[in-house]
C-alpha cells in the first residue's frame, strides 16, 4: 500500500538561530526511513509526468521504487544513467517548477519529494558504493570540453562513458565552475563537488586548470595543432551586471559574483583567509533572484543585518520559494517595490547608503510580469555600508572575440541548434554560455544533449 | 604546479623570477599579466608579464614585495614550485602606427615599462624613457632599459642618484621643447600616472596608462576591477589594461585601491611574523 500522507516528510534543517552564524549546510537530509516512507508516498504511475518534468528524463519512478524497496545502490544506477551529478542536482533544481510540480499527489497534497529523494541516494551512495571499475572500450576520439560547470561535467561525464578521450579545460584553478564559486557551502557543500569532479576523473576525464580558452589557447588551436576531433563550450554567464547608477565603483560595492567568490571559492569566511572580504555591518543587495539570496545569506552568516531591495512584490520574487523562506527564517529582511537610484559614499569613498526609489506595480510588461512604475515623491535613503549587486549576469566575451567565425546573438550568447550544434563545424555549446544565466539542471541537460549530439556526428 | 626557474634579487624590495609556464610564454605579449596563486589557499593576485623565452618555456615576473602575497612568493627559491599561473590575460599594448614614443615608468612599474619599451625598439619606434624611483638604492632595469632606448632619462626623487625630481620634470621639459611623440605610455604608480596625464594633457599627446586594480579571477568574472573610465565602467581584466589616460577617474581608482588596506597590513604582519619564527 502507497503511503498516502498528503505532507512530504519534512526535511530536517539546521535551526535559523544556529544556521545564521555558520557555514554548514541548511538542510540535512533524510534519514534511510525517512526515505523509504517518503518513497513509499510514489504512486509509480503509468504516464509518469516527473519524468517529463526533468530536463535530463531522469526515471525517477524506478528509482523511487528501488528507494522504497531499501535498494538505495540500485536507485543511484538509475538516476545516473540519466544525471552525471546528482548529489549536487538534488540539492539546487527548482524541483517545485520541474518534476514535482507535474507530480500526481501535487493535485491533491503535496507532491513527492523527489529531489529530496534524489539526494539522499547520491549522499547514501558517496558514503558506501564500492569502487567499481568498469572499462569502456577507447573509441579513438578526442573531445575537448571548455569549462568546468554544470554543462561541461555533464557532458564530459557522458562522453567518457561512450569511449570519447575527453579533456575539461578550467580557466580558474579549481573545477566547477559556479558550483564552487558562485553557491555557498551551506547550500552545495564543496565536499560533494570535489567528489563528483573526483568521479568524472576515475572514469579517466583530463582536467587542465588555469586555463584560459581564448587567451591560454584558442578554439582554433584546439583543432588544428590539439587535433580535438569536437569541442564543447560550457564557459557560463559569467560576466555581472550593473545598474549603471551613480556610486556603482566605490568601495563597498560589489558584484555578487566578486563577493560569492571571496567567500565561496577563496574561503574568505575561514579566519586564517589569504583573501579578504569587507567585514560589513549593514548590507544592501539588489535583486530578486536566487544568487542574490546566495549573497543575502552569505552576508548574514559573516555578521552583517541585511536587507533585500526588489523592485516588484514577494509574489514576483525570481528566487526558489524555498531560499526565500530560508533567507527570512535567518533574519535578511526584503523591501519590495524598493528600486535603488543613487548610491552614496561618506568623504572617503566608502559606501553609506543607497537612495531609494518607491514603485508600484503596473501593466504587465513583455515577459508578462506586472511592470514596476515609480511612485511620485516616494524617495528615501536605506544606510548601509556595502552593497551587492546581483541583478544577473551576461555570457563572457572572451571565446566570442577570438574565435572567428563563432555566431552569437545580440545579447552575447553564443547560438546553437537543439542539439548545440554551433555555426562552427564540429563545435558545440550549451548551458548559460547559450541560453544566458538560468539553472544547474538546464545546463546539465544541454551538455549531456550535446555529448549525444557529439557522438551521433563523430560515429557518423 | 608551476616551476621557479630562476630568482634575482633587484633590489631590497623587488625580485624578479622565471616560472615555467610555456603555454603562457608562447602567446604573452607587451602589456598583458598572469595570475598567480602561491600555495593551496593562498590568494590570487594579478602580475604583469616582464617578459618571456618561449624556447625555455620562462615567463618573467617582477614584483614588489607590499603584501602578505608577495612576502611569500619572495620567501620560494630556484627549483620550489608555486600552485597556479594563468595567463597571459588582457589585451597587449596597442604598437601600430606609433613612430615615436615616449615611456614613463616609476619604481616597479618599469618591470612592466621595459617589455613595452622593447617591444615598440623592436617595431623600429623611436623610444624615449624617463623611469623614476624613489632613491638610488630602489633603481632597478637602468642598463636594460638603456639598451632599448634611444633616449634615457633616469630620475630619483631625493636626488641621490642621476637626476633629482620626479618624472613629470623632464616629461614637460620634452614636451616644452617641442618634442612630439605619438603616444606617451605610463605605468606606475597610480598619483604618478595622474600627474603625467596631466603634465602631458596641454600638449595634446595621447597618453596610455596601464592599471592594476585589485583583482579576482581576471577573466572578467568578478568585476572587482572596475574602474570608471570616462564615465562609464570598464573591467581592467577584459577591456584593459590599458587605457586612454584623460578619460580614467585616478581619484575614484585611488580610493578603491585602498579598500583591503588594513586588511593586507594584518596579512603582512603574520606573514612576516612567521618568517621571523622560521629563522630563530
Amino acid at each position: 500500500m502507497p503511503n498516502m500522507s498528503l505532507q512530504k516528510n519534512k526535511m530536517p534543517v539546521q535551526d535559523p538561530n544556529i544556521r545564521k552564524n555558520n557555514f554548514s549546510e541548511v538542510a540535512l537530509g533524510y534519514t534511510e526511513e525517512q526515505a523509504i516512507d517518503e518513497a513509499k508516498r510514489c504512486l509509480n504511475c503509468k504516464n509518469r509526468p516527473c519524468v517529463g518534468g526533468c530536463p535530463v528524463n531522469i526515471k525517477i519512478p524506478d528509482f523511487i521504487s528501488k528507494v522504497a524497496n531499501g535498494e538505495f545502490l540500485e536507485a543511484y544506477k538509475i538516476i545516473t544513467e540519466d544525471s552525471s551529478l546528482p548529489a549536487v542536482c538534488g540539492r539546487v533544481c527548482p524541483q517545485e517548477t520541474q518534476c514535482e510540480s507535474k507530480c500526481i499527489r501535487g493535485i491533491k497534497g503535496e507532491p513527492v519529494g523527489i529531489g529530496r529523494l534524489e539526494r539522499f541516494v547520491a549522499d547514501y551512495c558517496r558514503t558506501h558504493k564500492t569502487e567499481e571499475i568498469t572499462d569502456i572500450k577507447k573509441n579513438g576520439f578526442k573531445v575537448a570540453v571548455i569549462g568546468s560547470g554544470p554543462s561541461g561535467l555533464a557532458c564530459a561525464g557522458s562522453l567518457i562513458a561512450k569511449g570519447y578521450e575527453v579533456t575539461v579545460f578550467e580557466a580558474l584553478h579549481v573545477a566547477g565552475g559556479v558550483l564552487s564559486y558562485g553557491i555557498p557551502e551551506f547550500r552545495l557543500p564543496k565536499s560533494i563537488v570535489k567528489s563528483e569532479v573526483n568521479e568524472l576523473i576515475k572514469k579517466g576525464v583530463k582536467f587542465e586548470l588555469n586555463t584560459v580558452i581564448g587567451r591560454t589557447l584558442t578554439i582554433d588551436e584546439l583543432q588544428n595543432e590539439y587535433h580535438y576531433d569536437a569541442i564543447f563550450i560550457g564557459s557560463g554567464a559569467g560576466l555581472p551586471r550593473f545598474m549603471n547608477i551613480k556610486g556603482e565603483n566605490l568601495n563597498g560595492v560589489y558584484s555578487a559574483n566578486e563577493f560569492l567568490t571571496r567567500v565561496n571559492l577563496m574561503g574568505a569566511f575561514k579566519p586564517d583567509s589569504a583573501t579578504p572580504v569587507q567585514n560589513a555591518k549593514n548590507v544592501v543587495v539588489f535583486g530578486g533572484g536566487n544568487v542574490a539570496m546566495d549573497g543575502a545569506r552569505v552576508a548574514r552568516r559573516l555578521g552583517a543585518n541585511v536587507t533585500v531591495l526588489y523592485r516588484r512584490t514577494e509574489k514576483e520574487l525570481p528566487a526558489r520559494k524555498e531560499e526565500v523562506e530560508h533567507a527570512i527564517e535567518e533574519g535578511i529582511v526584503f523591501k519590495f517595490l524598493t528600486n535603488p537610484i543613487e548610491i552614496r559614499s561618506d568623504e572617503n569613498g566608502w559606501v553609506n547608503g543607497v537612495y531609494c526609489q518607491q514603485m508600484k506595480l503596473g501593466d504587465p510588461d513583455a515577459s508578462g510580469r506586472a511592470r514596476p512604475i515609480p511612485v511620485d515623491g516616494g524617495e528615501f535613503l536605506v544606510p548601509c555600508d556595502c552593497v551587492i549587486v546581483a541583478i544577473g549576469t551576461s555570457p563572457n566575451p572572451l571565446i566570442k572575440s577570438t574565435t572567428d567565425g563563432l555566431e552569437t546573438n545580440n545579447h552575447g550568447c553564443i547560438i546553437a541548434d537543439e542539439n548545440g550544434a554551433t555555426s562552427l563545424e564540429n563545435v558545440y555549446a550549451g548551458g548559460d554560455a547559450v541560453t544566458g544565466a538560468a539553472t544547474v539542471i538546464l545546463a546539465m541537460g544541454a551538455g549531456k544533449t550535446a555529448a549525444e549530439e557529439i557522438d551521433r556526428i563523430l560515429k557518423g | 604546479m608551476y616551476k621557479i626557474l630562476s630568482k634575482k634579487i633587484l633590489n631590497p624590495t623587488v625580485t624578479q623570477m622565471e616560472i615555467e609556464a610555456p603555454l603562457v610564454a608562447k602567446k604573452a605579449k607587451a602589456g598583458q599579466f598572469i595570475i598567480l596563486r602561491v600555495n593551496e589557499n593562498g590568494e590570487r593576485i594579478p602580475l604583469t608579464v616582464a617578459g618571456v623565452n618561449a624556447n625555455t618555456g620562462a615567463v618573467k615576473i617582477i614584483f614588489q614585495i607590499v603584501g602578505a602575497t608577495t612576502g611569500l612568493l619572495n620567501l620560494k627559491n630556484e627549483g620550489e614550485y608555486i600552485s597556479d599561473f594563468v595567463g597571459p590575460l588582457g589585451n597587449p599594448t596597442k604598437t601600430e602606427g606609433i613612430k615615436k614614443v615616449c615611456i614613463v615608468g616609476g619604481g616597479v612599474g618599469c618591470a612592466i615599462a621595459l617589455p613595452v619599451a622593447e617591444e615598440f625598439k623592436k617595431l623600429g619606434a623611436e623610444v624615449i624613457s624617463i623611469i623614476g624611483f624613489r632613491n638610488k638604492d630602489l633603481l632597478i632595469l637602468e642598463d636594460e632599459f638603456k639598451a632599448c632606448s634611444d633616449r634615457l632619462i633616469v630620475m630619483t626623487d631625493d636626488g641621490s642618484y642621476a637626476r633629482g625630481g620626479n618624472v613629470t620634470v623632464p616629461l614637460k621639459e620634452l614636451l616644452e621643447s617641442g618634442e612630439r611623440f605619438d603616444e606617451i605610455i605610463t605605468i606606475g604608480p597610480l598619483i604618478m600616472m595622474k600627474y603625467v596625464v596631466l603634465t602631458a594633457k596641454p600638449y595634446n599627446v595621447p597618453c596610455t596608462v596601464s592599471m592594476n586594480p585589485i583583482m579576482i579571477d581576471g577573466t572578467g568574472m568578478c568585476g572587482g576591477c572596475r574602474l570608471t573610465v570616462g564615465n562609464e565602467t570598464k573591467f581592467a581584466c577584459v577591456d584593459g589594461p590599458d587605457f586612454d589616460g584623460y578619460l580614467i577617474d585616478f581619484d575614484g581608482a585611488m580610493k578603491r585601491a585602498k579598500t583591503y588596506s588594513d586588511f593586507e597590513k594584518g596579512r603582512r604582519e603574520e606573514v612576516c611574523n612567521l618568517f621571523n619564527k622560521e629563522i630563530k
